[in-house]
């Protein structure tokens, strides 16, 4: 009796000791999540997910190859636990969640009426689904069914999943599980890094705006009253939520359907209550925060595209330093930009809103002087962004350029944000007609100016300023003269007294700017002390490219590669103004963000991927020209203004922030507009403008049923 | 000549899997493709040529003495397992290309029937060592033939318009069977 007994114990323990001191001799170093998911694990090595036994299953779960709810044995328990331990592991990502880019739904178009079996893949084989949007959503819910952990319920009214974040483990069953792609596992990282593809369904507003901004989420979110979510939204494309809001001329609101038949939604009046709610409440709100990945930026230029690059650099994990040329923090912007319209103050909720990331800052440092490309290598820097910006203003090289009185705009604006001296003077003649030109021209007559002149070459009607500063200008006083060509400057013991101007008659040059002819005898002399030529903006690389071999452009910009935004010297991006020329603010904020997700790419990976059907052109399905059942409603969303005799004499903000019922009223306007469909909110025949056929329908029906 | 007996008998007539129907499951789960097939076969081979050099050991120097031949298939367990967490564990440290070849196959026929058949066969037929060397490998090297023969067909079945209710599982336990079939057909070279 006690030999069998003796005998196994015997064998057991000789087993044991030899395994024991097997695992210690031949230990081999693993990824310690390995272990700990196998440990989640139910440890019944059945293979039922594809893998050889519970610890290879957790290896594939750990380097993402099958999902965390592949365990059939384990269950929803296991999954949610593995799910949640990989998820906020810091060596890891941060959790991705699911979310469907298709608004469309019950919405959208019908083929044919289907009533197969319930099932997505089983409807796109009848003529590739029943809904007439390529990648709409048909709402058969398989992703619901694929969902494990009831993350996902079907919105009966919209027809539309709905995706609950707090119980999405970011499994990806659901994405496998839609036949038309639409379902996307959306991670911080996706969100900074991606950019439109033809490919999406995107609105015609987020198709125009440089940023790319999720404009129909963030008004959805807006009407709600979720101002903090709506926030959160426009700052994953846009970090200067306050100076966009301001200065921005609204490009996505030239897009918006409304205009078909009332007026194009204020977003950007929405923008600026969002990121005013942010800044009077004094309370930054939280950005997710990617794990540290040890890898040294260098961004040269404080101004927005260095600081939306520097933002998401940061909100990428990485170590960020900002070198700036000025004393201060914000580039254009800040000097550029009159008080009136954006004022230090409020612009510097923006910066701070950057630096509170961990963004290091050295104000007063010029690269090609104080430092080199070179030495910000030598010191550990794996990437240097150059965000230069054009900071030389332009002189016309006609006779006494160099009298005392002859300034260039930036020279002339920079001065009102620095030490030096402002420029004074009595009679102002400002030469061009862009939005700094407006900006000199107003500034002019806020600081003192008894006249303020201002000449352009060309007709009126091509004026480069945003419509409404030229009204606001001429409103404010400002007197303009156009088909006017400066000649030379005047002046006596080496200062100015006056302009000889010609004036000038327009010959039409197909292809290309008109011709200025001048009109034989018009010559005359304009009197006055200062004049501000604002007539374009440069970047002095000539340093730059003497120090580090940096290739300019004969545009003297910097020679970069329009996908990857790298320059001739490895490691070296370069964007915003000084690659592109001068251009808008949120055109710099996009160059920023496009830049960080190039340095992102080339410090983790070694090189930049890219983007696949990049959208570039607005996409024509998006362009509906006629709104059927739409109730029109004319905008509320006017911002107030300041009278004529407050603007005078003082920098006081010009225009104000719409209140949070505009806000409201104005983000329900919003249609959400896919490619091809859009809200429709159905309005009594006699409300409806538009004439197509199924009104027709729809009145019939109406008078049918009258008759009745 | 004895020993080429026992090689064709264990090989052909008395194939481990489709005489004997030893060692099933791996039979369906692994067949699916000829790739895996290869490496499953390359692991039992190892497995139970290994298996049955510790076992044989066992039982004639541990077990027989002691007429404790009762306790074979309770030993034998215990012995193969730890056995080929051993190996497992070994492998693992000093060839990570064999660790990954094989070590996907290991733990899964960790005393698996078909190991452990003939590891139970080799005591009861009393052989000698080379007996039992050859009877094991050429078992193993049956399972492994009838496994790869199995995927090949599997992988045209593949393309193949089976019906509805037949796809899957179904049509390959109806093949299993065919192919049973055919290997009575050795039935007369040894017994």
């Amino acid at each position: 009796m006690i030999a069998p007994v003796l005998l196994l114990v015997g064998i057991a323990f000789v087993a044991a000791i030899i395994l024991g001191i097997a695992a210690r001799v031949f230990h081999v170093e693993e990824d310690p999540r390995i272990e700990a998911v196998a440990d989640l694990l139910p440890g019944a090595n059945c293979g039922g997910c594809g893998m050889a036994g519970c610890n290879a299953s957790a290896e594939a779960m750990v380097k993402g190859e099958i999902p965390v709810n592949a365990c059939v044995v384990g269950g929803t328990e296991t999954a949610e636990a593995i799910g949640l331990y990989l998820g906020y592991d810091v060596g890891g990502a941060e959790p991705s969640l699911a979310c469907t880019t298709c608004e469309g739904g019950a919405r959208a178009a019908r083929k044919f009426e289907y009533s197969g079996l319930q099932d997505c893949r089983a409807a796109l084989q009848l003529y590739h689904g029943p809904v007439r949007c390529e990648n709409g959503c048909l709402g058969l819910g398989s992703c619901f069914k694929a969902c494990k952990f009831s993350a996902i319920t079907m919105n009966e009214e919209t027809g539309l999943p709905v995706f609950h974040p707090d119980r999405c483990v970011g499994c990806g069953a659901c994405v496998a599980a839609c036949p038309k792609g639409i379902i996307n596992l959306v991670e911080e990282k996706t969100k900074i890094l991606h950019w439109n593809q033809y490919t999406e369904c995107l609105s015609p507003c987020r198709q125009r705006c440089p940023a790319q901004i999720n404009i129909p989420k963030y008004l959805a979110h807006a009407r709600k009253g979720e101002y903090a979510a709506a926030l959160a939204t426009v700052k994953d494309n846009n970090p200067l939520a306050i100076a966009t809001g301001r200065v921005c001329p609204e490009l996505c609101a030239t897009q918006c359907r409304r205009q078909i038949q009332d007026d194009p939604l204020a977003i950007n009046a929405i923008k600026r209550f969002l990121s005013d709610w942010e800044r009077d409440s004094g309370e930054r709100l939280q950005v997710p925060v990617c794990a540290p990945t040890g890898h040294k930026v260098a961004v040269v230029g404080g101004g927005p595209s260095g600081l939306s690059a520097a933002y998401y650099l940061a909100r990428l994990g990485h170590e960020v330093e900002i070198f700036e040329m000025m004393p201060k923090l914000g580039g254009m912007p800040l000097y550029g930009i009159p008080e009136y319209r954006l004022s230090e103050e409020q612009y510097q909720w923006d910066i701070d809103g950057v630096l509170q990331l961990g963004v290091k800052a050295h104000t007063g440092v010029t690269l090609g002087k104080d430092i080199t490309i070179r030495s910000l290598k030598a010191v550990g820097f794996d990437a240097v962004y150059l965000a230069l910006g054009c900071w030389h203003g332009r002189l016309i090289p006609f006779d006494g350029v160099n009298l005392k009185g002859v300034y260039s705009g930036i020279d002339y604006l920079r001065r009102f944000h620095t030490d030096e001296d402002l420029i004074t003077g009595k009679r102002f003649v400002v030469i061009g007609a862009g939005n700094v030109a407006m900006d000199c021209a107003r500034s002019a007559l806020r600081a003192g100016a008894e006249s303020v002149l201002l000449i352009f070459r060309f007709s009126r009607d091509m004026m480069e300023a945003n419509a409404h500063e030229i009204v606001d200008a001429e409103k404010e006083g400002v007197e303009m003269r156009c088909l006017i060509s400066p000649m030379r400057f005047v002046g006596e013991n080496d200062t100015l007294t006056g302009v000889e101007v010609q004036q000038v008659e327009l010959k039409l040059n197909p292809g290309g700017m008109p011709d200025c002819i001048p009109v034989e005898g018009t010559i005359e002399i304009l009197d006055c002390d200062v004049v501000i030529q604002a007539v374009g903006q440069g970047t002095d690389l000539d340093a730059i490219v003497e120090s580090d071999g940096l290739e300019k452009t004969r545009f003297s910009t910097v020679d970069a590669n329009e996908d990857t935004l790298e320059t001739n010297i490895p490691g070296v991006f370069a964007g915003g103004d000084c690659f592109t020329g001068p251009r808008l603010l949120v055109e710099a904020v996009a160059g920023g963000r496009y830049a960080a997700r190039s340095i992102h790419y080339y410090v983790t990976t070694g090189s930049v991927p890219p983007i696949d059907n990049r959208q570039r052109e607005m996409m024509p399905p998006a362009m509906v020209d006629s709104l059927i059942n739409v109730n029109p409603i004319s905008t509320s969303a006017i911002k107030p203004m300041i009278s004529l005799e407050e603007r005078m004499s003082t920098f006081r903000e010009v225009e104000g922030t719409i209140t949070e019922q505009q806000c409201v009223a104005e983000a329900e306007r919003c249609l959400n507009c896919g490619i091809y469909c859009y809200d429709q909110d159905a309005v009594p025949s006699s409300q409806v403008r538009i004439i197509a056929p199924r009104i027709d329908k729809v009145q019939k029906k109406e008078k049918e049923e009258a008759t009745v | 000549m004895e020993l080429i007996y026992i090689a064709i008998s264990a090989t052909f007539v008395n194939n481990i899997l489709l005489a004997q129907y030893l060692g099933n499951c791996p039979f369906l789960g692994v067949s699916k493709k000829i790739e895996t097939a290869v490496g499953m076969a390359a692991a039992v081979l190892f497995v139970t040529a290994l298996a049955s050099i510790c076992t044989w050991s066992v039982s004639t120097y541990v077990l027989n003495p002691y007429g404790l031949e009762f306790l074979q298939t309770l030993t034998f367990i215990l012995v193969i397992a730890s056995l080929v967490q051993l190996v497992e564990i070994i492998i693992k440290k000093k060839s990570r290309g064999l660790y990954n070849a094989l070590g996907v196959y290991l733990p899964l026929i960790t005393t698996n029937c078909a190991v452990m058949g003939v590891a139970l066969l080799i005591p009861k037929n009393e052989m000698g060592f080379t007996e039992m060397l050859v009877f094991s490998c050429c078992s193993a090297i049956g399972y492994g033939l009838a496994l790869i023969l199995f995927a090949g067909i599997r992988e045209r079945l593949l393309i193949s318009p089976v019906p509805k209710s037949m796809q899957g599982t179904s049509i390959a336990l109806v093949t299993a069977g065919i192919m049973a079939m055919a290997f009575m057909g050795f039935q007369g070279m040894a017994s």
